[in-house]
């Protein structure tokens, strides 16, 4: 059976950077972007490009993302 | 792309002021997921407290009410008894619920008001700056224990789902926590079925939520999740305490739309 894929986006403005949601990814992809400070002034959580294919689209980081950033979709 | 999850219409556009991995955040969300998903936000009345959640009235999508610092249960009674075809909700914190409005709540469950309380327990007082609450364990550490507390002297801390679930006018208790996704997810339906019970008339129902408070526990956010599940939850244990046999909910579904 082939796996589901998933694409997540973050709302990075709202993120303060709390990390909750790098701890839940059970591909451990999820990370702090610590080269970008956002409107808050938080480094904000990323996805990095080429981490992207192995999202499995579970939807554990939006589910314990406190602010809502994340959007989770996936990919047919 | 099949949306699998994405922000629930039952929360307004405006950022939460809660403090980093606060999780306030998620027990708002869950909330909001419920009604938009019992298709009652257009039919709820929710009541804010005093406390950390006192803006809540700005966050969720429904009619709202601020009620004085405790007394969120006694609106929520009046508010029911005046439109009982709405669906009406108080969500509290400790030091709301368990210190200030102890009578409100005990005397709500007691008169088996209809309405669903959200009870938020983070075992300290968040916005007036970390003081001890009744709910505070013995040796943790507040501004106002700074050397622990000493059940000796202040006495011991209050497990109000247990309290409350002697009471007959309850119809549905349970203590949840969400200190990861699966936890989470469980919260979301005990929430669910609090609601489908005063949906169904069957009485008072309130959802105690275990939760965070990084900023007054001086520790990181992660560290934060940890103490609940290593020192919070054996002393609060989870479970549901009282439910009517008539009141079951599988369709809840878990996070987001997933």
């Amino acid at each position: 059976m082939a796996r589901n894929r998933g694409q997540v986006s973050f709302d990075i403005d709202r993120c303060k950077g709390c990390e909750l949601c790098t701890t839940v990814c059970p591909v451990d992809i999820v990370s702090i972007d610590t080269r970008h400070i956002n409107q808050r002034g938080y480094h904000p959580a990323t996805v990095s490009e080429s981490d992207m294919d192995k999202c499995i689209a579970c939807g554990n980081c939006a589910v314990i993302c406190p602010d809502l950033v994340i959007r989770v979709q996936r990919v047919a | 792309m099949p949306v699998v999850f994405e922000r629930t219409r039952g929360l307004t556009e405006k950022e939460f002021h809660f403090c980093p991995g606060c999780t306030h955040g998620v027990i708002h969300r869950l909330v909001a997921e419920v009604l938009e998903e019992m298709n009652e936000l257009g039919n709820t009345v929710g009541v804010a407290p005093v406390g950390c959640s006192v803006l809540s009235y700005q966050y969720f999508n429904c009619d709202m009410h601020e009620a004085a610092h405790g007394r969120a249960p006694a609106m929520a009674t009046g508010i029911k008894r005046v439109l009982p075809d709405r669906m009406v909700f108080a969500y509290q914190g400790d030091g709301d619920l368990a210190s200030i409005g102890t009578a409100e709540i005990i005397h709500a469950a007691g008169r088996g008001e209809k309405i669903t309380v959200i009870f938020v327990n983070n075992a300290i007082y968040g916005m007036t700056g970390g003081q001890m609450a009744p709910t505070t364990l013995a040796g943790q550490r507040t501004t106002t224990s700074p050397l622990g507390r000493d059940p000796r002297q202040v006495g011991f801390p209050l497990r109000v789902s247990e309290m409350l679930a002697t009471i007959d006018g309850a119809a549905f208790i349970e203590r949840t926590s969400v200190h990861d996704p699966a936890h989470i997810r469980k919260t979301k339906k005990a929430i669910r079925n609090a609601f489908e019970c005063q949906k169904a008339n069957q009485g008072f129902s309130m959802v105690e939520i275990l939760s965070t408070c990084p900023t007054n526990w001086g520790m990181s956010p992660l560290e934060s999740l940890d103490w609940v599940k290593e020192t919070m939850m054996p002393y609060y244990p989870l479970g549901n305490f009282r439910r009517p046999e008539a009141v079951t909910v599988s369709g809840a579904s878990g996070g987001g739309h997933a």
